[in-house]
Parts: C-alpha cells; structure tokens; sequence
C-alpha cells in the first residue's frame, strides 16, 4: 500500500531502520526505527513506555539476534523482570545467555550532596561498560528524566543529556529512550524530543470514561511514516499496534454455503443461505428479532456439529436461552453439550481494545466455526466511530483470516439508521447485509426483511415480512398491493377484498348464466308457440283441402312457406 | 593510595574519579588537602578511576563523576562535584569546621 521511496531515486541509499518486532508498529515506521539512533517514546503514566522498550529489546534478541542493554532509572532489575513476565519475557534467562543486561540506575538526592563541578561520566562509563560487555546492539534508557530529580544543576544536566544522545548515536546502537508527558510539551524537560532522531508519542486518553491507548509517530528524521492516531492494545504477547493499513487481504475463501438458520431467509439466496467464512451484518431498529435471528444462526451452526461463540452484550446467558426458548431457538441443549459457549458482558465493562483482545482469546481458545456478536453497535458506546471501525475492521480480517462465519447484528435508530451504518463504514466490511425493519402501518407496525448486499450471491431484492411464532421466525408470502407490498392487517384486509371480488365476480358469473338461461327458455316458448300456430293453421287449410273435392294433394313446402308468411304478421307472441 | 594500617581508619573515604579531567583532578587534590588538614592518620581514602575498573560503576551505583563516597563512619554519604567549596565539605562528612591543630 504504501510507497516510500519519495526519492524516487532507486539509487539513493534508504535510511537503514531497525525492526522493532512489535506487531504493527513497524508498519507505521515503514520497517522500524532509525537504525543506530535515538528514539524518544513519550507518553503520560500507564500508557506502556517502559514496556515497548522492554518489547524492543526482547524481540530484538528473539528474532533478530541483537543483544540488549536497559538501564532502568525508576525500577529494579527484579521488579522489571517480575512486570513482564506476564508477557513470557524470561528476562533472568536472557541475562543468563549473555543477549540482555540489566542496570538498575539509582539517584536519591537525599543520599548526595552536590559540591562543585561535576558530570554524568560516571553513567557514560557505566553504560559504555554494559553496552561493551555483550556487544549490544540496541539500548533502552527508562526514563532519563528521573536524573533531572537526582541533580540541581539542570544546565550540567542538559549538556550531558545532550552529550549523552551524541555519544549513543556515535557508538551506533539503537536507542530508545522513554519520558514521561510534560505539560504542553512531549517531555518534561522539553530536551529529548529535540535530540532524538524519532518520537513516538503514546496515549491514554480517556473518553467518556472509556480509556483507549493510541500510538503516534511525531517525528522521523529522514523517512515516511504513518501520521495517525493508531489505538494500540497490551495484551498477553506484548505491545500489539494493528493499523488498518497493515491489514492485508489475503486470506483464503471457502466456497460452501451456510444456512442463516432460517428456511425463509436461506430461499432468498439463490444458493441457499450463505458462504462459510464470511461476515454477515444483520441491521435493524429496536425490536426487530436481530437478536431471534442471531440465535437462528447459531443454533443452525450447533446443528451442523459446528462451535459457535456467541457474545452478548445485552442480555446474560440465561435471559438469552430463556427468551430463545420462547419462540422455539432452544439453545440449551448445545450450551450443555459444549458446542456454544456464551460470552456475556457489559460492552462498556472493557476499552475497545480489550475487548478485541478478549475475542481473540476465546476465539483461539473455542476454535468456532461461527461467531455472533449481539450487538456490534453497544461497542459504540465505548468508543468513536473511527475507532469502532477500526476495532471492527481487525476483528472483522481476524475471523476472516481464521475462516470462521461471523454474524454481527447492529441496532440502529430510526429512518437514517441506514444512513447511520454507512458513514460508520462497517456496511462495506462485510459481506452479506440483512436489514430488518418495522414496516409501520396503520396503526400496527410489522417486520419486514431485506437483503442489501450479498457479495457473490444472487439474492432477492424484494422486502419480506416475517413473523417470531413459536417455531421460530417464519417469512411469510410477498402480497403486492397497488402502493408496494402488504403486511399485517393489510395483508388481512387485502385478502378479504380479494375474497370478496372473487364473490362478487362469482355471482355477476351466475347472474348471466341465470340470464342466459331465461333467454333461453324464453326463445324455445317462442318457437313452441309458433310451432303450434303454425300446426293450427295447417290444421285448419288441410281441413278446408279436405272439405273442396278434386283439389290436388298440396305441395307441403308451398303449404309451409305460407303458412309461415301468414303467422308471422299475426305476431302472436308469448312474453 | 595511602597504606591501609592493621586497625582500619576512623575515616574511610572511597572517590571515584574519570581519568585525568578537570573535575577530577580538583577533587583529587581538595579531598586529599582536607583529609591531611582535618583527619592526619586516621583516614583512609581510595581514589578509582572508573575508565581502569568501569564494573564499578553500575555495583557502587555511580552516576556522576567525581563522586566521593564516605565508606566509614556509617552511614554511607555521597558527595558529587569536585569538591571546591570546603565548607560544605567538611558539613557533609561531618568533620569539624575548623582543622584541629589549627
């Protein structure tokens, strides 16, 4: 992503930089810290200084083979030791291996008396001595600043302090070197960030009683660097600063289909659900079965033999299992067996970062195959939205990378809930969007479902309804009305108009029959009618044939056709 | 530097010194000057030289040079500097203010 020959000059030599081993932070350095120079990392109290040193140096003899010096001005060799062996720094084994030395620098005032002119040879000396005795290669000082207690003469110290950077930088190890925040300034004494060749700068701000840890490189001499605001986390394996940059997109996809855990849904996708390992954003406002439907997938995922984690951050496990029993999601079964493990906790219990490091604990401890956070959007509540996408945007590759299907269901508020999602960037980090919603009405409100994305699957565009009945959420038929789809009592109404046309069409049906019918009849009495008149006046002419002697036998067709012509003026007709 | 004798010396003074600089060579001469002054035959005093014995500095916690360190009489003082201002010299080892054969 990024391209840091701004030289352009392939030929000119790049500024040679030491890695730093820490996840991320060489990433944003563009490859680590100036090599054989002086680093300040700065910060206020708890934000990790001594650590990232302690980290630097660890990984530097781990990964990179390069012996250590720290000389630690405010804690004990035992007790430093003792605070990072949480981490699994062994750092008594790396003394014993000759890749580590350790140097307890003590200043009291009360224990020294100034008189006359002096200097700091004596910590020259002592660190030139450490440095040379294992053939170090990098150097933490921590924190340099706590002589400025020990000593009066603050111009004797300034000049050392500067001395002492010169002669570090002479000797060609990397140092970093860390100071507590001053007011206003990245330091105290306002002398290190000038004298340094890089400075970090960490942060432990704390936003609506939320804490956050943020990294940032001020300065770099000579190089490119990433100018964020980048939320770090301590966890168990050390420092680890992820940004999102650094994220690559790499990993590997599955081709098989998952069921949402609802049959309704699975039909709206051409392919019947969808992929393993993708990530799925359900949405919707307050009270639109997100958390029916999250349980749905996940009780599908337990009854395919999968693990599934669930975390919720709004109800306990029990309230959970208990209310998904009402409409038919019986997760207890799976909880016993071990297949689901609910993780229940107030979002703003942890910072962002503590919370994603809690998830990928448990995730690498459960291995599931499916994960469902309820709801995405609590976390919001602990952090900025920048944040909260970034926290997600990691989470998010993490799972991906992992292969597991990832369901997150978000609540969102009212009309520009959409809107709302958009802006917050998670919308385009997954990969399927279910949008639920109340379809208000009137004067009753229904759910109604849709997808607004499905990458790489064909997908229904219209928008469902669905009902929570005890067996669960069921999608009921699309019933299009003149203004767009029908739901709830629409629906009803809308089925008993069409009932009542399809009566009335019936019986306008039979009325015509019914006419036709009289017509009918009407018709056949005519021709009854003219049949007997007619016979009648055959009658009468044969009888008067009859009566005239000699008269030839009639021609019966001659006879018919007047008989006809003498009807038809008589116009005797029945009504 | 001086002869350690069989009973040890009332006062026992250890000065940590870099080299040939300045600072040290004034601390050298003035702490040598008081001891003779103040304490004839009954101190001790080591000068080291951190550049020969640089292990010294990290086990005798040295920071600054030159550093005079009051080994005895207990308890352990510390003087930084090059030891020009007599008078609190002499306060800070706890000596009196006036040299006693004066």
């Amino acid at each position: 992503m990024h391209n840091p020959s701004l030289a352009g000059g392939s030929a000119l030599p790049r500024l040679p930089k030491a890695p730093t081993g820490i996840d991320g932070l060489d990433e944003i350095t563009e490859g680590g810290l100036p090599l054989g120079r002086p680093t300040l990392v700065c910060g206020s109290a708890g934000c990790g200084k001594t650590l990232l040193g302690i980290e630097f140096l660890v990984r530097g003899i781990q990964n990179y083979g390069e012996p250590g010096v720290l000389m630690a001005f405010e804690e004990t060799a035992e007790e430093l030791a003792a605070n990072v062996a949480s981490l699994g720094f062994d750092l008594g084994a790396l003394q014993a291996a000759k890749m580590l030395r350790l140097d307890h620098v003590h200043v009291d005032r009360s224990e020294m008396e100034e008189n006359g002119e002096y200097d700091l040879e004596g910590l020259f000396i002592r660190l030139g001595y450490a440095i040379d005795s294992i053939g170090a290669k990098r150097v933490v000082l921590d924190t340099i600043e706590t002589l400025f207690a020990g000593f009066t003469n603050e111009s004797v110290l300034r000049s050392e302090i500067r001395r002492l950077f010169r002669w570090l930088k002479d000797k060609g190890v990397t140092t970093v070197i860390t100071a507590e925040r001053g007011d206003g300034t990245l330091t105290r004494q306002g002398l290190e960030e000038y004298v340094s060749d890089c400075v970090i700068l960490l942060d432990n701000r704390v936003i609506d009683q939320i804490t956050t840890r943020r990294l940032r490189v001020v300065k770099y001499r000579g190089s490119t660097h990433g100018t964020n605001e980048y939320p770090y986390l301590i966890t168990e394996d050390g420092i680890s600063v992820l940004p999102v940059t650094s994220l690559k997109l790499e990993h590997t996809v599955s081709n098989e289909i998952v069921s949402s855990g609802v049959s309704g849904i699975d039909a709206m996708f051409e392919r019947g659900g969808w992929y393993r390992g993708s990530s799925t954003l359900l949405t919707g406002t307050a009270g639109t079965a997100k958390t029916t439907l999250a349980a749905s997938f996940a009780l599908a995922a337990c009854q395919r033999g999968e693990r599934c984690l669930y975390f919720a951050f709004e109800e306990s496990p029990a309230q959970l299992v208990r209310n998904m029993q009402s409409v038919g999601v019986d997760l207890a079964p799976y909880l016993a067996q071990g297949l689901l493990r609910i993780d229940a906790s107030r979002p703003t219990l942890n910072g962002l970062e503590r919370h994603l490091v809690t998830l990928h604990r448990l995730v690498s401890e459960f291995r599931p195959g499916t994960v469902v956070i309820d709801p995405i959007s609590n976390l919001i509540s602990v952090g900025s939205i920048s944040e909260v996408r970034s926290m997600l945007t990691r989470l998010i590759d993490y799972l991906k990378v992992n292969g597991i299907s990832a369901l997150f269901t978000a609540l969102v508020s009212g009309r520009e809930g959409r809107q709302e999602m958009t802006e917050e960037g998670v919308s385009s980090l997954v990969d399927t969007w279910i949008s639920v919603r109340d379809l208000e009405g009137i004067g009753e409100r229904n759910r109604g479902l849709s997808i607004l994305k499905a990458r790489g699957l064909a997908h229904s565009n219209q928008v469902r309804e669905f009902e929570v009945t005890p067996r669960g959420v069921e999608l009921l038929d699309v019933v299009v009305g003149p203004t767009g789809i029908i739901t709830g009592a629409g629906r009803l109404a809308q089925r008993a108009q069409a009932l009542a046309a399809a009566e009335a069409e019936r019986l306008a049906l039979d009325r015509t029959d019914r006419e036709l019918e009289r017509k009918r009849r009407v018709l056949e009495a005519t021709i009854a009618n003219l049949r007997t008149e007619f016979e009648s006046v055959e009658e009468g002419l044969r009888r008067a044939r009859a009566a005239q002697p000699g008269a030839p036998a009639g021609d019966d067709n001659a006879a018919d056709t007047d008989g006809n012509t003498k009807a038809a003026p008589a116009g005797q007709r029945s009504v | 530097m001086e002869p350690t004798t069989a009973p040890p010396a009332e006062y026992a003074f250890d000065l940590y010194v870099t080299g040939a600089t300045p600072n040290s060579t004034r601390a050298v001469r003035n702490i040598k000057e008081i001891c003779e002054q103040y304490l004839p035959g009954r101190y001790a005093l080591r000068i080291l030289d951190l550049y020969q014995q640089p292990h010294l500095a990290q086990q005798e916690q040295i920071v600054a040079a030159p550093t005079l360190v009051r080994v005895r009489p207990l308890p352990q003082r510390r003087l930084v500097g090059d030891l020009s201002d007599r008078a609190t010299v002499l306060v800070a080892l706890g000596l009196p203010p006036a040299p006693p054969a004066a």
